[in-house]
């Protein structure tokens, strides 16, 4: 069995992005990510694989230089928290019009503004919905523990290649920071030159003899290439939608209620769950892994089957409205959160989930 | 078997890789952990605590408000945490600078002044491992064969000849503790 290490979630990041051979990262320190830039310079992957690190002016140079290497058909990524994200928001916008695939890891912490450096799932609107200008979408991935930040860089490039599209790791700041036993995979190496034309055709690696020019742009200045990359754009989404999405459930087989939640919020779902059994209330949990796509079609399927839904967020209520665009009308959906960086208990949960309910 | 703890006192005492080490030791048990810090930009002089579980099955949250063991290093972790302790569990405190002490006779207080502890090893240093030793001693919830392989994982191979001292200050605090 491969070993396992204890490790924090951001640092599960840079140690995976090492070993699943990505080429660059390139970032700018903010709490509560910082440990994945800070581990990325302790290993020193220069000296090893060959990936280069650097920091960064800032997080709009980070996502540019992202949208650089990308164009060349490397494997790079970038990491920040909230204020830092929203930095980057112009940069993602143009990464999607040019279809470039990367990885973008978002630590939240609290908002709006400069807020808290405390956890939060406050920016799920801005990845899940867009964030920068423009009709797109990125892949976003929501990871709920170490192994899961580990695993989701190999992942999300995986989308990311496949797609031609940006992905979102979209964590919080209870995964970044806690610890947690993480199985190191295989490794992968860096992808050779002939791997990379195989996987980026597209790429601008310089142009030969037996092919046109490949051009990286988002500028359509006529209004039908516009429109005809749009819905492009769509039909690709389409495809990620039909084929992508991923969740967990957990006892839903005969769950009368049922919890929604992401990220590290699904974890304490899962003794929210446990604690109204352990009472004799059939309850279950859906956690989206996936949030673009989101799992609309089997909330779909619980509607039919569930007395109610509840979203759980540390937020004001963002993803509950695509529960209730999934479900539309056909069960009540409730919501509760925390915001501020304070984390709700199972306790706390299991009440105001009576409330909602009418129970005892 | 799941041990929930806390462990709270000033952010240079060794807080949280006490909980660090007591989690790898648990790792090489095969054991399920989390180790979830405070951070932010009060911890350097200030209150540090790191809420550490150890469980044989898979751990859904890992913030806990319940505890059933709490590890207390300062005053004002005291009056923080003494009321979260569950009732019939373990507090251990060390004395020193404590002037308003664990009032509740539900749950075992136990004391250890590890600051004496570490002096006797001959290293101020290793006042966690003191510590660590006073829990493991009333605790024994990880074996010593495998402290012994968490404290080589968690101490940088540079400082590798630290890992002797490290195990003396935990067998110094295990014979100090003392229940009250």
């Amino acid at each position: 069995m491969a070993e396992k290490i204890l490790m924090k979630g951001n640092e599960a990041i840079a140690i995976s992005a090492i070993r699943n051979g990505v080429d660059g990262y390139f970032g700018y320190p903010i709490t509560p990510q910082s440990e994945v830039m800070e581990t990325l310079m302790k290993e020193r992957p220069w000296l090893t694989t060959g990936m280069v690190v650097l920091q960064a002016e800032s997080e709009t140079s980070s996502i540019n230089m992202v949208y650089g290497g990308a164009s060349c058909g490397k494997k790079v990524m970038t990491s920040s928290s909230s204020p830092g994200i929203s930095l980057m928001c112009e940069g993602l916008s143009y990464l999607a019009g040019a279809e470039l695939p990367c990885v973008i890891v978002n630590c939240q912490r609290g908002g709006p503004g400069l807020g808290t450096i405390q956890p939060s799932q406050s920016d799920y609107n801005q990845c899940v919905k867009g964030g920068g200008h423009g009709d797109y979408n990125a892949i976003v991935l929501a990871p709920a523990s170490g192994q899961d930040m580990y695993d989701f860089v190999d992942w999300g490039f995986d989308l990311a290649f496949k797609y031609r599209t940006p992905v979102i790791i979209l964590a919080d700041g209870i995964v970044g920071q806690m610890m947690e036993k993480v199985e190191l995979r295989p490794e992968k190496p860096r992808m050779t030159k002939e791997e990379l034309l195989a996987a980026a055709p597209w790429a601008t690696t310089g142009k030969t003899a037996d092919r046109p020019y490949n051009v990286i742009t988002s500028l359509a200045l006529e209004s039908d290439v516009q429109e005809r990359f749009n819905r492009k754009l769509a039909a690709k989404y389409e495809v990620i939608k039909e084929k992508e999405v991923k969740y967990e459930e957990y006892q839903t087989e005969d769950a009368e209620y049922l919890f929604v939640a992401f990220g590290c919020s699904s974890r304490i779902c899962e003794a929210v769950v446990d604690q109204l059994r352990e009472e004799g209330v059939k309850a279950g949990l859906l956690r989206p892994v996936t949030l673009f796509p989101f799992p609309t079609k089997r909330l779909q399927e619980l509607s039919g089957q569930v007395k109610s839904m509840m979203s759980i967020e540390l937020n004001l209520g963002q993803m509950v409205d695509d529960v209730r665009l999934a479900v539309n009308g056909a069960c009540p959906v409730g919501f509760y959160g925390r915001q501020g960086g304070i984390i709700y208990t199972p306790d706390e949960i299991v009440e105001e989930f009576k409330k909602f309910n009418n129970l005892k | 078997m799941k041990e929930e703890i806390i462990i709270a006192g000033f952010g240079g005492q060794g807080v949280l890789s006490m909980g660090k080490i007591l989690a790898y030791s648990a790792i090489m048990q095969d054991m399920e952990v989390t180790w979830m810090p405070s951070y932010g930009p009060e911890m350097r002089g200030g209150t540090a605590n790191v809420c550490v579980i150890l469980s044989d099955k898979k751990i859904s949250s890992p913030i806990v408000t319940k505890y059933d063991t709490a590890i207390i290093l300062n005053q004002q972790s005291l009056d923080k945490f003494e009321s979260s302790v569950k009732p019939g569990g373990l507090l251990l405190y060390d004395p020193n600078g404590i002037v308003r002490h664990p009032e509740r006779t539900d749950i075992t207080v136990c004391r250890i002044n590890a600051v004496d502890v570490a002096a006797k090893v001959g290293n101020s240093k290793v006042y966690n491992m003191a510590v660590l030793g006073g829990y493991l001693k009333m605790k024994p919830v990880v074996e010593m064969e495998n402290v012994d392989k968490g404290l080589a994982k968690s101490i940088p191979a540079r400082y590798s000849d630290l890992i002797a001292l490290n195990k003396a200050a935990i067998e110094e605090g295990m014979k100090s503790v003392e229940t009250l």
